[in-house]
């Protein structure tokens, strides 16, 4: 049995709580929105010289969005395998986050968790969070991830089959994707001043180094703006 | 073959971190230090990234279309529009400001 059987399964078990249907219609809207962006990713992966295989393989197994734009941004720059790699595998790590609050809230046997850990990516998260008892955070969890997951790899091979199809991706505005898929992630997270304040100085970093360092490395540095200013923070308080 | 390293290296990572937090127990990573560094973390590289991929053409700063579909963007955040509207105002305004010959 697949962890989405096992879930749906149990999540049918149980009567009481928000109505099935309720959790569905939610879980389906946050994964049909944000799967047909995977277009956007396989025109930017073709437009940044990955191969269609490729960029299959990415959303396949890595399956984080922000991550996969980062490597495909980086490699575009000419950045070596290894920063690339760095800058994603770092915006990958708050996903473990994640992973510690759903592991409390979902409750998931041993055997599941490996296939699960599959799916901990924001939105599978925010969706299971917001529901107020376990069975809908499984429900809520399983259909988020199981239709995102179908529809992100599926428009992934359609964007980078189609970005030959559509000739100068430059041209249609699709380059612009990327930043906009970021800054959607990025907005709901500058709640107070200490995130803009990190926001702030790794913009200044990201592009103050850009003209003078490697490809990628930039964005390392910038990452370094987070211990930064907690460290300013816990100096001044 | 460069670019199925970084491929191979990403893989690997994220879905390490990924169950790493499933099966990690939680007194491990509840720390508050650590808590706030990676809350903070993606705030630094989602805001680096953005403007770089804004605002720069390999080692050049550049200031074009791009900026015009990334202020679409941010309006239509503004206006709690969904995740695909908000990508797609980004691309219709950037092909458009193109057009236009900007």
């Amino acid at each position: 049995m697949g962890t989405e059987q096992v879930l749906i399964q149990e999540a049918l078990d149980g009567a009481g709580g928000r109505p099935r249907a309720a959790v569905v219609r939610d879980a389906l809207g946050v994964g049909v929105a944000v799967g047909l962006s995977g277009f956007a990713f396989g025109v930017t992966a073709a437009g940044a010289g990955v191969s269609v295989l490729q960029a299959c393989v990415l959303s396949l197994l890595v399956f984080t969005g922000a991550s996969q734009f980062a490597l495909v941004g980086a490699l575009a720059a000419g950045g070596n395998p290894f920063t690339a790699a760095a800058g994603a595998f770092f915006l990958g790590t708050r996903n473990a986050f994640y992973g510690l609050r759903l592991s409390q809230l979902l409750a998931l046997p041993k055997a599941v968790r490996p296939l699960a850990a599959h799916w901990v990516i924001d939105e599978t998260t925010a969706v299971a969070l917001a529901q107020p008892d376990r069975r809908s955070a499984r429900l809520g969890f399983t259909v988020t991830g199981l239709s995102l997951y179908l529809l992100w790899s599926l428009t992934t091979l359609l964007g980078a089959l189609g970005a030959e199809a559509i000739g100068d991706t430059a041209a249609w505005g699709l380059d612009a994707a990327g930043p906009a898929v970021f800054l959607a992630l990025l907005a709901p997270m500058l709640k107070s001043t200490t995130e803009r304040a990190v926001a702030g100085l790794a913009l200044v970093l990201g592009l103050g180094f850009l003209p003078v360092l490697p490809a990628g490395v930039p964005v390392l540095i910038a990452a370094l703006a987070a211990p930064a200013v907690l460290w300013l923070k816990g100096r001044s308080s | 073959m460069n670019v199925w390293i970084a491929i191979g290296l990403t893989v690997a990572g994220c879905y390490a971190v990924k169950l790493a937090g499933l099966l990690v127990p939680a007194g491990a990573l509840e720390r508050p230090a650590v808590r706030r560094l990676s809350a903070l973390l993606p705030v630094a590289l989602l805001a680096a990234l953005t403007a770089q991929q804004t605002f720069s053409t390999g080692h050049d700063l550049v200031l074009d279309a791009r900026a015009a579909g990334l202020a679409a963007a941010a309006v239509a955040l503004l206006l709690r529009a969904p995740f695909l509207v908000v990508v797609a105002a980004a691309v219709v305004v950037t092909a458009g400001v193109r057009a236009l010959g900007g």
